[in-house]
This record gives C-alpha cells, structure tokens and sequence, in this order.
C-alpha cells in the first residue's frame, strides 16, 4: 500500500519524506515490518497509533539516528540521515532533550549558535511556544509541559523543512494545546512539513493526512475525512478500531 | 569542524558548571584540604611530604576531571541532548574539543588554587618551576577527561561512571611510582604500569619536581600523555554514534 499523501487540490511535487519497505528491529525483535509511505511537503501528517507500536522507531529512522535493518528512506530528496539533512531537520524526542541545568534562554542560545542562527530566532521562538516569562528560568525547576515545550522550541530554531515531533502536545493544557497546532499549521502553511506523532487520535482532527499504525504496521494511510467516509464512523476513535477489525477479519 | 561551534560548546558547559557552585567549591577546596592532610600525616616525615607533596598536586586535575567528564557525558546520553546534539550539524571533535577547552579552563584554576595553597601555605617545595607543574597538571587534566569520555560509555548509570573511579583510576595512582618507586615493584607490575598514562605523567611531574626540569626522559613522558589522550579522544570519537540500535 503506497500513495502520496497530500493535501486536497495540490499538484503532485516530489514527497517530503518516502518510505520504501522499511524494517528496523530493536533489541533482536523486528518492530518495523516492512512500512512504506510518503509525506507531501507543506502538510501536518499525523502518525498515530497506540503507545508502543512503533511511532518513536520510524521518526527516529526518518531522522537518521534509528539503525535500520532494510527498505529505503528517503527525506528531502536524500537518503536519511545525511550529513546535509542535520541542519534541515528538527527533531523533538518524547522525554525534553535539553539541559535542566541551564535556563530556557541559554539551552536556545547554545543550540542557535550550534546551528548558526541569529539571536532574534530565539526571542521568536520563545514567543512561539509562550515560554517568555520562564525565558530565565532553569529548565530543571519547570513544569513537564514547559520544558517539553523548550524543546519543541529548540527544534524551530533554525526553521527546518521537515519538523518531526514526538507526541509534541502530551500533557498540555487545552489552551496550549490549540496555540501548538495552530503554530504547526502557520509552519506548513509557510512550506514546512510536520510529521506529529500521538496516542490520542483526537489529535488527528488537526493533521491534513494520518498514517494509523498498529504493532509495527501501517494499517492507513489518509485524511481524517477519508478515514470516517470509509469506514462510516464520525469519531475518530470508532473509526480507527473498525480499521482494526477489518485488518482482523 | 567549526570554531563556532566548538568555543559554544565549551561555554555551554563552563555555564552548566557554574550553575553547580557546591561542585566549584570541592573542585578547589578538596586538593588543598588533602595536601594539608598529608602534611599532617607525615609531621615527623617531612621528606616524604616532600617528594610526595610535588606530583600530587599535579595529579590530582587527573582524577577530578575524570569523574566529572565522565559523569557529565553520561548525562549528555541519559538526557537525550548527546541524541540531539548527533542529529545536528555538530561534529563529534566539536564536542570533544568542547569538553577540552572546558575542562583545562577548569584546571588551569584548580591546579594554580592547588599550587598556591601548597607552595606558598604549606611549604612544599620542588626543584623545578611551580609554573611547570601546574602546566603538567593541565596535561593531566585533559588526559583525565579523555580517559573519562571514553569510559562513560561503558556506564549505564552514574553509580556506575563512579565506580570507575576506583576501578580504572586507583590502580594507575597505586602503580604510578608514587607511592612505591617502580623499580622496587615486582617485573609484573612494572610492565603493567608501563601500559598506563598515569605512570607517564608521574614521571614528568617527579622529573620536575625532583630534578628541576623535564630533561630528555620528561619530554618523551609528555608525548606518551599527549599521544595517549588524542588515542583516548579518538576512543571516545568512536563511542559518540550518530545512529544507535
């Protein structure tokens, strides 16, 4: 099953990220089974499925810090994890990978000076992810919800092509939650393409295209509208468990 | 790699440092604190506070650094930074030389507090020049934040990277001639200590110290440090890996 998932009326452009017969196994049990998709640039695509079924596994592979055992992954017109593709990719892990010991301001400042971008980035991005009034805080003495949001802001800074975000917007509050995906939707909008993972597929009213997986498969590939027609279901949560049953029968 | 990036690494550590001032302070009191033990141990043994006194100061920069290096990049692994650093446009030698510039800044202090306080407090007097030794002393550092690097790999925990401390460190003090001349050792301990840096280390120090300058043998004991702490970077290099199972 391959087809290029991409926004409603948009021309057909080379895909963002293809995945080709992708298999990756972890501590000697294979949890990828042979993937294969594309992502359009310029789309929020959600990667959605249950806790442990492989969503970390592949983005870490789109991002190129994932050993892989076979298939083909090709992001941004390169092979994955490319020495060129570092500075076009932003990555944001599950658990916040930045210093607790430093302040929101000085993880940003190291990480803009590590990718070459100017100062002004990183009062934006601070703004972005409505940390101002922390910006001088130590990322230790924040809340789980605010430091993972300093790393999300770590991953703007240098305004990459393909955002790849691991449930970006677990553990935050309605508010925010709304204001991230309203900024993840200004980011495409403005061209880039966002890869989000969740856990809950509410989320996935948010995303232009959804790639459902389940134990290491990819059960569909398609738009939320896509997704309830088929399967004839108005919550997304029904509709991906009739995805599961007719993968069973 | 890239100069930018290097020196901003560097600061980002110095900067992670400062914010922990308990640690600045054991950095720089513990050295003195325990030469002015040693002094008081050997009240009625003063030349052996003498002949011992002198490289220690320059040895102990090796240890510190070691188990701060060590712990530090531990963290890098644990907290995910070191998988975020790997996915960007960072070399590994920026991260390396990074730790480097920051940790020899950090002895350059602590060697100069420690040379103080024994040179113009307790006493102690060597042949060669105090400027010497503390040069030594920073050599020894980054030969201890090499070794640490390298090792943290192998630490899964920091309960771990800690042991190593004893583990790896105490052997090299034990059979680096500091508290027994090697040639008073049985053969098998000599030819063991001949395989650690810390041997080479204690030598150019107690060349220094003893003789008054490094002479012909010191010079080649500073090359074996410095050939095996860019062994042990390139080790390290090699344990930093971009893409992990």
């Amino acid at each position: 099953m391959k087809r290029v998932v991409s926004p409603v009326g948009s021309q057909r452009v080379s895909p963002a990220v293809e995945v080709g017969d992708l298999v990756v196994c972890r501590g000697g049990r294979e949890v990828l089974h042979g993937l294969g998709f594309s992502v359009a640039p310029g789309t929020v695509t959600g990667l959605l499925g249950p806790s442990g079924c492989g969503k970390t596994t592949l983005m870490r592979a789109i991002v190129g810090v994932q050993v892989v055992e076979s298939g083909r992954i090709e992001v941004l017109g390169r092979p994955a994890g490319a020495a060129e593709l570092r500075a076009r990719i932003g990555y944001v892990t599950q658990a916040p990978s930045v210093y607790l010991d430093l302040s929101v301001r000085e993880n940003l400042r190291y990480f803009a000076r590590v990718l070459g971008v100017g100062h002004e980035r990183i009062e934006e991005t601070i703004e972005t992810v409505a940390l101002g009034e922390q910006a001088d805080q130590v990322v230790g003495s924040l809340s789980g919800g605010q430091s993972a949001r300093v790393s999300l802001a770590t991953a703007l800074l240098g305004e990459p092509e393909l955002l790849v975000l691991d449930e970006p917007t677990v553990g935050l509050d309605p508010v925010l939650r709304r204001d991230l995906w309203a900024a993840f939707r200004g980011l495409a909008r403005s061209g880039a393409t966002l890869l989000v993972s969740s856990h809950v597929m509410e989320e996935a009213e948010h995303c232009d295209e959804l790639l459902l997986m389940r134990d290491g498969d990819l059960l569909a590939t398609e738009s939320p509208d896509e997704l309830r027609t088929r399967t004839g279901r108005d919550e997304l949560d029904d509709a991906f468990l009739a995805l599961i049953e007719e993968r069973e029968e | 790699m890239n100069a930018r990036i290097t020196w901003a690494t560097a600061l980002r550590v110095l900067t992670q440092l400062r914010r922990d001032p308990r640690t600045i302070a054991l950095l720089l009191a513990v050295p003195p604190f325990l030469l002015a033990l040693l002094k008081g141990a050997f009240q009625h043994d003063p030349e052996t506070f003498q002949r011992v006194g002198g490289p220690l100061v320059g040895l102990f920069p090796f240890s510190t650094m070691f188990v701060v290096t060590s712990i530090t990049m531990l963290r890098e692994r644990t907290t995910g930074t070191l998988e975020r650093l790997m996915s960007l446009p960072l070399a590994k030698l920026d991260l390396l030389f990074g730790y480097g510039i920051a940790f020899a800044a950090v002895a350059v202090v602590q060697a100069t507090v420690t040379s103080a306080v024994a040179f113009g407090i307790l006493g102690l007097e060597v042949a060669g020049s105090t400027a010497a030794v503390v040069a030594l002393a920073v050599g020894n550092a980054l030969l201890g934040m090499s070794l640490g690097l390298f090792v943290s790999a192998f630490a899964r925990t920091e309960f771990q990277a800690v042991q190593f401390m004893p583990a790896i460190v105490f052997p090299q003090l034990l059979l680096c001639g500091l508290f027994v001349a090697r040639d008073q050792m049985a053969r098998v301990l000599q030819l063991i200590s001949d395989t650690m840096p810390l041997t080479y280390a204690f030598e150019a120090l107690n060349g220094v110290t003893t003789k008054g300058s490094l002479g012909s043998r010191g010079v080649l004991d500073v090359a074996v440090i410095a050939g095996a702490t860019l062994l042990l970077l390139a080790f390290g290099a090699v344990t930093l890996r971009r893409r992990t199972p």
